[in-house]
């Protein structure tokens, strides 16, 4: 009897190796410290900046080893981490702020590769250092704002038909419409259900009054929308922190994930993601005194405001511009080497703080500083959600001439806060207050650290399992040897093809399949020396050991898979990484210790008269 | 050609067994029960901080500092070494967690001479918390039914009755391991108990796979006799894989850091107690359940009206 593979086998084991080794090649490179340039909102990289990069470059006498322009980045790859730093500042300048640069990583992997889509791993941010955060989206607020603007649009639809009323507002889920006369209720009715169908309409408990709720549809709408939205913006505020393959992805219905890999500064990037912080323009209301009305009663038709120093001041209920007016702002010093912003207001801004500015000449104008905090805070033992609007008066400043598009405010603490606020204002608003309900933050030190001694405890548990086995198994343990070294290869290979994220408890997966994955062969090799010990021969032994163990090693490992992928569905984040490198390794530990093993032990043993196996 | 010795009777010594994993089960279910488990903030909530300094630091000054900032609750200790340092803080009521740890270095920054390197922060808001725990228990109850499922399908339900009853008891010796050393119980770990069901039940599935070729093929002996011999006959094997799997969780726990330290012990002891019990737990509960012959005979055999059932 001869154990032998047909070629196309034999040519097909061959071929798998191979191409694990291929794909598995790009992580031996390492990375290139570089500077990625990308395009924001407004603008779009053109090869004006490609020539602008090298020309400052050339300037500044820092060498490049490659830069590669490919539709909206430009990657600059450079010698060193103090080119890379210093490439950075001189480009930063160089390229204004239409552009944004970010110090990056980019794996060195040789051209060849790259065409063959060959890369290296994903590593999570466990092991590069950086942020995760989870952000949830306040969907209550963002339902009570929509129903704070049909308040003010109801308003405008009955005035706009000249149906008088009594009141319009907010009461408890919905928006009560008082009306004057049954005549009036009944227009008003009319009018309601042909301008707003999302609405539903109901009468009161009280005569003339009508309750408008939002349906359930609409609200799931806004709730999509706030989501949407709130991601957009984050991704702006992402990009304007200047991070290199930043992630914002929706999880569930009402959280978002952000991943910031490298970043070092993790409170500045807090502040930013949560901060929901805008602008308002307010003229100020000097015939009434404003230590009376904190008092008292406010007089009608003001606000009731506090100064930075407590101060309390009156300002006119009407808003001149909103913080969504701003098209642009940049944060600097003014004359009196004070922090300011600087502001561009889009077209209908500057036309009503043209006219506002025109108009009132000499008189005090507020810039007002609004701030939406939302924290889960445990109270007697309950989850209940806090929430705070901070609005205080920044700055009051005498108007002294006619300004509109453009202009400047003071009265922050700091350059720092000057800074943020540009930024905020730059990135756009969020459309519902977020917080931040789960952070994980490693350290740059601690994620090489990780992957040193992840790296250290594969090796040194691969090589204690490679003495085992050919002490035990002898040419036979060689051979699973060979198929646990190829194992190790394909796994990385395949987590290398599908950029599946490498975490630390994802090296401890590939630690426990390396132990794990010779059981194949232990199962076979144990079935070959008892058909051995029951007399067959060397060559049918080989034939019945294989037959014989693969039910068994194949019911073993579809119930860890099982396991694997319960793993898999109910982890998050590295807990999925174990999930996902456990399950590969199973799948290819089936292939390397059944096929790739018997591939071998034919050509050692299959062919020849055989009277000993080395087992 | 090592060779080790095949006849040794297992399923006599089951009582002796029996008497000593109901042992292991009680301290393990008491102290479950009297101490509870050490959980991490990946449950409870919370903020974890982990700094290193150039030089070894006296945890007393971090702890002042902390008290004169208003963390009078937080733990302070060396993590790894003298110069590293883990801070947690539990949740309060009415404090603003999500920037505690923002607070928590300008407070020890402010009153050292040496400035903190930030290693880690963690910080698992209340609600996640809660949603992580819930998560985790499912993923067990899950991973529990499918395999009681797939083994009932596989073999019989006796064998499954007996693999999910060596699950539970290494599930919760191993939580009991946990619970009697005060170890932190953290989503790593839970990932490792389910690594743990994951490789106790392969091993128990070798072994039950043996016992129903031993039955279909055997014509004589007792299913005592059966069992017994299925059990010899990969005792060599099972052995073989521990030893293997020990070995590397051996160089995972000493050398993979202390991030996945708890990790590596938990899925030791749950290799360690998944070897034993797919011995003495999985099979003896088969043989209790009145495993025969014909409850393991391919159907086309033995003809189509057999009822399976006992």
């Amino acid at each position: 009897m001869q154990n032998t593979f047909p070629l196309w086998k034999n040519l097909f084991i061959v071929m798998v190796l191979g191409l694990g080794l291929l794909y598995a090649l790009p992580n031996i490179y390492g990375d290139d410290p570089s500077v990625q340039i990308s395009s924001t909102r407004t603008t779009q990289l053109t090869d004006d900046q490609l020539n602008l990069i090298k020309e400052t470059l050339t300037a500044q006498g820092i060498v490049a080893k490659a830069i590669e322009f490919n539709d909206d980045q430009i990657l600059v790859r450079l010698e060193s981490l103090d080119d890379q730093i210093k490439a950075a500042d001189y480009l930063k300048s160089a390229l204004g702020r239409g552009f944004t640069t970010a110090l990056n990583l980019a794996p060195a992997t040789p051209s060849w590769l790259r065409a063959i889509a060959a890369e290296p791993m994903y590593l999570g941010l466990d092991l590069r250092g950086g942020v995760h955060f989870l952000l949830e989206v306040d969907m209550d607020a963002a339902v009570k704002q929509a129903e704070e603007r049909y308040v003010g649009d109801i308003r405008g639809a009955l005035r706009a038909e000249k149906i008088r009323y009594a009141s319009i507002a907010k009461v408890n889920d919905f928006v009560q419409v008082k009306l004057k006369s049954e005549a009036d209720a009944a227009n008003a009715k009319a009018v309601l259900g042909t301008e707003f169908r999302n609405l539903k309409l109901s009468d009161g408990k009280e005569l003339f009054v009508i309750e408008a709720r939002i349906s359930l549809d609409e609200q799931e709408q806004i709730k999509k929308f706030a989501l949407a939205q709130n991601m957009t913006t984050l991704r702006n505020r992402v990009n304007e922190l200047g991070v290199a393959e930043p992630i914002v992805q929706q999880q569930g219905d009402a959280r978002i994930v952000v991943q910031l890999p490298g970043i070092q500064d993790t409170t500045r990037a807090k502040e930013i993601l949560g901060a929901t912080a805008s602008l308002e323009f307010r003229m100020v209301d000097v015939k009434h005194d404003a230590q009376r009305a904190a008092k008292g009663k406010q007089p009608i038709g003001t606000r009731l405001y506090r100064e930075r120093n407590g101060q309390p001041i009156l300002l006119k209920r009407q808003i001149i511009v909103t913080g969504d007016q701003i098209v642009d702002a940049s944060s600097g010093l003014d004359q009196n080497n004070a922090a300011a912003v600087y502001i561009t207001l889009d077209g209908i801004g500057a036309k009503k703080m043209g006219r506002t500015t025109r108009d009132n000449i000499g008189k005090p104008m507020a810039v007002v500083y609004i701030e939406n905090k939302v924290e889960t805070r445990i109270s007697n033992g309950k989850k209940v959600r806090h929430k705070e609007k901070i609005e205080e008066v920044i700055n009051v400043a005498t108007i002294q001439g006619v300004f509109s598009k453009r202009f400047q405010i003071t009265g922050l603490d700091s350059t720092t806060e000057a800074r943020n606020l540009a930024l905020l204002l730059r990135a756009g608003a969020l459309a519902a207050p977020i917080e931040i309900v789960e952070e994980r933050t490693v350290g740059p030190s601690l994620g090489q650290d990780n992957i040193d001694q992840g790296t250290l405890s594969v090796f040194v548990g691969f090589v204690l399992v490679l003495v085992f086995m050919a002490a035990y198994y002898k040419v036979f343990g060689l051979v699973a040897n060979v198929a646990l070294a190829f194992n190790l290869i394909i796994i990385i290979a395949l987590l290398s093809m599908i950029q599946a994220t490498l975490t630390l408890p994802g090296i401890a997966g590939i630690v426990l399949t390396v132990g794990m994955a010779v059981d194949a062969n232990v199962l076979i090799f144990e079935r070959i020396r008892e058909e051995l010990r029951n007399g067959n021969s060397p060559q049918a032994s080989i034939y019945a050991g294989y037959e014989k163990a693969f039910g068994t090693i194949f019911d073993a490992n579809i119930t860890t898979l099982l396991v694997a992928l319960v793993l898999f569905g109910f982890g998050t984040g590295p807990i999925k990484g174990f999930a996902v490198t456990l399950s590969l390794g199973i799948m290819t530990s089936m292939f390397t210790a059944i096929m790739g093993t018997r591939m071998m032990i034919n050509l050692i043993y299959g062919k020849q008269r055989v009277k000993r196996l080395s087992l | 050609m090592v060779m080790l010795k095949q006849n040794f009777d297992f399923i006599s010594k089951r009582k002796i067994a029996l008497v000593g994993s109901g042992l292991l089960l009680l301290i393990s279910a008491a102290s479950l029960i009297v101490n509870g488990l050490k959980l991490g903030i990946d449950f409870t909530g919370g903020t974890l901080i982990e700094v290193s300094y150039g030089e070894i630091v006296e945890l007393e000054s971090i702890r002042s500092a902390l008290e004169a900032h208003e963390f009078s609750n937080a733990t302070v200790q060396n993590f790894g070494t003298a110069k590293d340092v883990l801070i947690r803080i539990k949740p309060r009521e009415g404090v603003n967690h999500s920037q505690a740890s923002v607070q928590v270095l300008k407070a020890i920054n402010s009153s050292s001479e040496q400035i903190a390197d930030l290693r880690r922060v963690e910080f698992v808001g209340p609600q996640v918390g809660d949603e992580l725990a819930e998560d985790g228990g499912l993923a067990l109850l899950y991973s529990m039914f499918g395999i009681l499922i797939y083994v009932a399908w596989r073999f019989e339900y006796k064998f499954a009755l007996g693999s999910v009853a060596a699950l539970i008891h290494d599930v919760v010796i191993t939580l009991g391991f946990f619970s009697v050393f005060g170890l932190e119980f953290d989503l790593t770990v839970l990932a490792a108990i389910l690594a743990v069901i994951g490789y106790s039940l392969n091993d128990t599935i070798v072994v039950y796979d043996r016992i129903r070729e031993n039955f279909r093929n055997l014509r004589k002996g007792t299913p005592q006799d059966i069992l017994n011999n299925s059990l010899n006959q990969t005792l060599s094997r099972t052995l073989m894989t521990s030893l293997t799997t020990i070995l590397v969780l051996i160089a995972l726990a000493l050398l993979g850091g202390q991030i996945i330290h708890n990790f590596a012990i938990a899925l030791l002891v749950g290799v360690l107690t998944g070897t034993y019990s797919s011995i003495f737990i999985a099979s003896p509960v088969v043989l209790a359940l009145g495993v025969r012959k014909e409850d393991l005979m391919l159907p086309e055999k033995e003809g189509l009206d057999i009822d399976t059932r006992p």
